[in-house]
């Protein structure tokens, strides 16, 4: 037995909380392939302390992770299934879009909803082609704007944060510039507002320094 | 699983009506029908001067009422009223007050607290006569012989400061939840970083929704060296959110600079981005 399946099997017999959570940071540690199925299954196990341990293990996974973290969502379990959407948004791999879009539109969940908000602004683009690219970055913009104007607050926060790292392509910075235009004049929310102010700020900063 | 409070499903999900079938089915013979229609004003935030007349009559309602005595069509248009913002709801909220049924009096007082008329103050004080030693489990009922939970936090909402020494007692009453409201009422009331440092230690409680309750009380009243233990809480992130901001809108308001954010109200958005 290698040492990964010992710690694989130390996940899955771990018969309290704090055991479970003391043996995923192990299997997290080891940083192996072969621990990526048995991390993923964590997020179902309703212990949010594990569940970030292996969120941060399978980001330093990073690519290799993501098929499995495609195939294995957990569509009947939404807590499991903000956890793959939040492990998925960190390591920003464009295989994710499909799944990033289809969560912030139309998932029940707010939690998953602004995982994958935030996830849809920095995904690496530059890893497509660019006819693949800008059709991913057009899908990524368009989802994005409709659900700036989402009934619930903390959906259209997300939204505006994940505009706002979007906006660092340059062909679509005018459409989010004049969307932070308009809910800065029409949202009821002074929280709303001020997260638009501090985006067109530190665009501002960016925009700076690039000019410099 | 149930889905946790502030996980609420968008309101595009619920069922299509107008404003004016909901006046008008609040006069429905078919009770449910009246029971849907004051709630869904309410969860709509439907503002109108017809609206909010239709809700204060429904205050009065003797038609729908349960085994125990209970109005729920008083509880559903108590509630909605205060979501509704309009004042003149405020004299009809005060007299629910004195209404037979608990739960009336509970909506009253939470739609009074979200009114925030400093005129409801002398009848909230009126429901803590008795102090703690009254403040004891209604005979076999689900709650204690008051809301004392809303009332207190209806009392510090409002900026009731001739009631500090009646809120007082309530630090200790044996109620956790009480002994909570009782804690943000103070603080509210005082503006004394005690208070909001004895809510900060209780969310290191072993109860999860005990959590829950004690960040929407730090949210409420805004208290900004709680933010890192916000972030920091064993609770869902939803809930956490909800909590910073409500420190993020106190924060705010209190920034006489309209065109520039303050570092700490960057810090809390830098804390909620996090929590997407």
């Amino acid at each position: 037995m290698t040492n990964t399946q010992k710690l694989i099997r130390a996940v899955t017999e771990a018969d309290s909380p704090a055991r479970i959570v003391a043996a995923v940071q192990e299997l997290a540690a080891a940083k192996d392939e072969a621990a990526i199925e048995t991390l993923i299954a964590v997020f179902g196990y309703n212990n949010p302390t594990a569940a970030v341990t292996a969120v941060a293990g399978l980001t330093q996974l990073g690519d290799i992770a993501v098929p499995q973290l495609l195939a294995q969502i957990d569509d009947y379990n939404y807590g499991a299934r903000a956890y793959s959407i939040r492990t998925l948004a960190a390591i920003a791999d464009p295989r994710a879009l499909d799944i990033l879009l289809t969560s912030a539109a139309t998932d029940f969940a707010p939690s998953v909803r602004r995982a994958a908000a935030k996830g849809l602004g920095s995904l690496r683009f530059q890893k497509l082609d660019i006819p693949e690219r800008q059709a991913a970055q057009a899908k990524a913009l368009e989802t994005l704007l409709f659900i700036c104007q989402d009934a619930d607050w903390s959906i259209r926060y997300a939204a505006i944060v994940g505009l706002q790292a979007l906006a660092k392509i340059p062909e679509l910075q005018q459409p989010i510039q004049e969307t932070f235009a308009e809910i800065l004049a029409t949202d009821a929310e002074n929280a709303i507002r001020a997260r638009v102010q501090l985006a067109q700020k530190q665009m501002l900063g960016i925009g700076l320094v690039v000019s410099c | 699983m149930m889905e946790p409070s502030a996980e609420t499903y968008s309101a595009e999900n619920a069922s299509p009506l107008t404003k004016e079938q909901a006046i008008a089915n609040l006069k429905s013979p078919d009770l449910s029908l009246r029971y849907y229609a004051a709630w869904w004003l309410g969860k709509f935030r439907v503002r109108d001067l017809e609206v909010v007349d239709a809700l204060i009559v429904a205050l009065e309602d003797e038609a729908d009422t349960t085994e125990m005595g209970g109005y729920p069509l008083r509880r559903n248009a108590a509630r909605a009223l205060g979501k509704l913002g309009d004042i003149r709801a405020v004299p009809h909220l005060i007299r629910c007050l004195e209404c037979s049924d608990f739960y009336v009096r509970e909506a009253a007082a939470q739609s009074l607290a979200m009114l925030g008329d400093i005129a409801a103050a002398p009848a909230l004080m009126q429901l803590l006569s008795g102090g703690i030693a009254a403040a004891v489990q209604e005979p076999g009922r689900p709650h204690l012989t008051q809301p004392y939970e809303a009332v207190l936090e209806a009392l510090g909402a409002i900026g009731a400061t001739e009631a500090i020494s009646l809120i007082e007692p309530f630090l200790e009453h044996p109620v956790a939840r009480v002994q909570c409201a009782a804690v943000r009422a103070m603080y509210q009331l005082t503006q004394d970083s005690f208070y909001g440092e004895r809510l900060i230690k209780e969310l290191d409680t072993n109860n999860l929704q005990m959590r829950r309750v004690v960040l929407g009380d730090l949210g409420a009243i805004g208290y900004l060296p709680a933010a890192d233990a916000i972030a920091n809480a064993k609770v869902e992130n939803s809930f956490k959110l909800i909590a910073l901001k409500g420190l993020l809108e106190h924060q705010l308001q209190q920034e006489l600079d309209v065109s520039s954010i303050s570092e700490d109200a960057i810090r809390l958005m830098n804390l909620m981005d996090s929590l997407l």
